[in-house]
């Protein structure tokens, strides 16, 4: 009887994830998509705790005690600015887990064959994801240094560590006796996890981000092979399914492939040909850029990361109720891969209550750029830089940007000339209808926001 | 069909399906998504019960599959409560307030 009982939950709980991310597609349904995950893996967990090989609860229930002490809080006191880096520990305690447990099985009952190659791919795929992920978190939090590091031959040592570790692991799947290997190809994974995060630079991590949740689903859907587990081979299909378009997507929002991402280390190449001419701009104060606000009928505000660096989100909402207020149109441009990771301005924008209506794609308004009156960049720099439009031989070529440029007047809110994270100059800045507002975004919006306002009493 | 054959189909399967749902998924719910399927890998917790929980586990695989349930839960408790409170933020014009 009981053998019955156990794949129905197994099968319920898949189709649980497979609703969960489906109601995903709308905001209006998204929230019951949470839900029906949640019960799903209700599900599994219940079916597993009750199958008959498992006898032992007590380390299980002081596991999911300690770490449900240590979920919740994350889950609560984590800023939205910090999604991106809770995202990364994420992935690699997930991939820890994976690998950790093909570790156990491999201890346990050394296998042969087919369940050895997946229990090497699984492993692999964890210990790599794992150190990537964590490497990927300390550029994020900025421990590391958030420019790509390169050096000399790096792309044939990374391919060669990485070659080794398989080499290894195709010996241990024909002889899984040699257990004096396995460490071995344990150290070679997690040092390739660590030397494929090194070149990569903070605005490619978008990408990596992305592929790092691919390699964390597939190592979870090698462990179902392993385990002959058809709920763990469908979840984490899943998983690196989701994680494998959301990179694709990423790769195609810059023009570039995935081997440009992981092994050409992006804005080191173009640092030293633009040569620092001072050339002249222009520049405003806070109340002639509430004055030209004021006067126009449609604006759009480009959020980039540095709107989140500076934590100007909820100013921007203020000065999106404002300009409303006063018969404006307001909306945010939202380029794909503007920020740290896939969907990064909109959550923040969300967070600070700006209506999801208003965060528009790039497609959809690029073409309304030529009728609107202020384009407002805040913290974005090459998703907005012309070059790669008009300059062929620029290393953002090609790349979709959002045409700021067609706007009848751009502003920039920026702290200095400083270039943007590709290095490259950008001639936004230098146009006649541009002016920059140079400060702190956070600080320069608050005091528009504030001349707006005094105009508004002063009218009254 | 041996049981492994029948595991390729079935990833065969899902990818696919995951490609087709995840396609239709706005840009603008793209990091909540990335929470939740990040809460959906967590079910590797399937695989930490069951190592942990046999009868003839040795101390070794014990301490392993203890870290990994630890490691799951975390993932999977925090994962499902931070994607439900991203989603709480998003909501459309003249709903407000808070």
């Amino acid at each position: 009887m009981t053998e019955l009982v156990f794949p129905a939950f197994y099968i319920v709980a898949a189709a649980g994830f497979i609703l969960a991310i489906k109601w995903m597609s709308s905001p209006a349904t998204a929230r019951r998509g949470v839900i029906v995950g949640e019960v799903g893996m209700l599900l599994a967990v219940v079916g597993t705790l009750l199958r008959h090989e498992v006898v032992n609860y007590q380390w299980i229930l002081v596991a999911f005690f300690v770490g449900s002490a240590i979920g919740v809080p994350i889950a609560y006191i984590m800023p939205m600015t910090a999604v991106p880096q809770r995202t990364a520990v994420s992935h690699a305690c997930g991939a820890l887990a994976s690998a950790l447990i093909g570790t156990a099985e491999y201890l346990r009952r050394t296998p042969h064959g087919f369940v050895m190659g997946a229990l090497i791919l699984e492993t692999l795929l964890g210990f790599l994801t794992c150190t990537a992920s964590l490497m990927a978190f300390g550029k994020l939090q900025e421990i590391l240094p958030t420019r790509p590091v390169t050096y000399r031959g790096q792309n044939f040592v990374n391919l060669g560590t990485l070659g080794l570790a398989i080499g290894i692991g195709i010996v241990l799947i024909f002889s899984p006796e040699q257990t004096w290997l396995y460490p071995i190809f344990v150290a070679l994974s997690l040092l390739f996890g660590i030397l494929l995060i090194i070149p990569i630079g903070g605005a490619d991590m978008p990408t990596v981000i992305a592929l790092l949740n691919s390699y964390a689903g597939l190592s979870a859907s090698a462990m179902g092979f392993a385990l002959d587990n058809k709920l763990l081979i469908v979840a984490g299909a899943l998983d690196g399914s989701s994680g494998f378009i959301l990179s694709v997507i990423m790769c195609r929002a810059m023009n570039r492939s995935f081997s440009n991402v992981l092994f050409g280390a992006f804005g080191t190449i173009q640092t030293s040909t633009t040569a620092a001419t001072a050339r002249p701009v222009r520049s405003a104060t806070a109340e002639e850029a509430s004055e030209i606000l004021d006067a126009a009928r449609s604006v759009v505000i480009i959020p980039g990361y540095g709107m989140a660096v500076a934590q100007a989100q909820h100013k921007l909402r203020e000065l999106h109720d404002v300009l409303t207020k006063r018969g404006i149109e307001v909306r945010f441009a939202i380029h794909p891969v503007v920020g740290r990771m896939p969907g990064h301005m909109n959550v923040l924008l969300a967070e600070a209550n700006v209506p999801y209506d208003r965060l528009v794609e790039m497609d959809e308004i690029n073409p309304d750029f030529p009728r609107v009156d202020v384009a407002l960049v805040i913290g974005a720099n090459d998703v907005v830089n012309p070059a790669a439009r008009n300059t062929p031989n620029s290393p953002i070529a090609g790349m979709p940007i959002l045409h700021a440029c067609d706007a009848q007047t751009v502003m920039v809110v920026k702290r200095g000339m400083s270039p943007g994270f590709a290095g490259i100059d950008n001639e936004l800045y230098y146009m006649e209808k541009t002016l920059m507002l140079f400060g702190d975004a956070k600080a320069f919006v608050g005091s528009i926001v504030k001349e707006l306002n005094t105009a508004v009493a002063a009218s009254r | 069909m041996s049981s492994y054959e029948v595991g390729i189909w079935v990833f065969m399967l899902a990818a696919f399906l995951g490609f087709e749902l995840i396609r239709r998924v706005s840009p603008l719910l793209h990091t909540p998504l990335m929470s939740l399927t990040n809460a959906i890998s967590a079910i590797a917790v399937v695989g930490a019960i069951i190592i942990t929980g046999e009868r003839e586990a040795s101390t070794l695989t014990r301490i392993l599959g203890f870290i990994a349930v630890l490691a799951s839960t975390v993932n999977l408790v925090s994962g499902y409560l931070i994607t439900d409170r991203m989603l709480k933020m998003f909501k459309k014009r003249g709903r407000e307030s808070d």
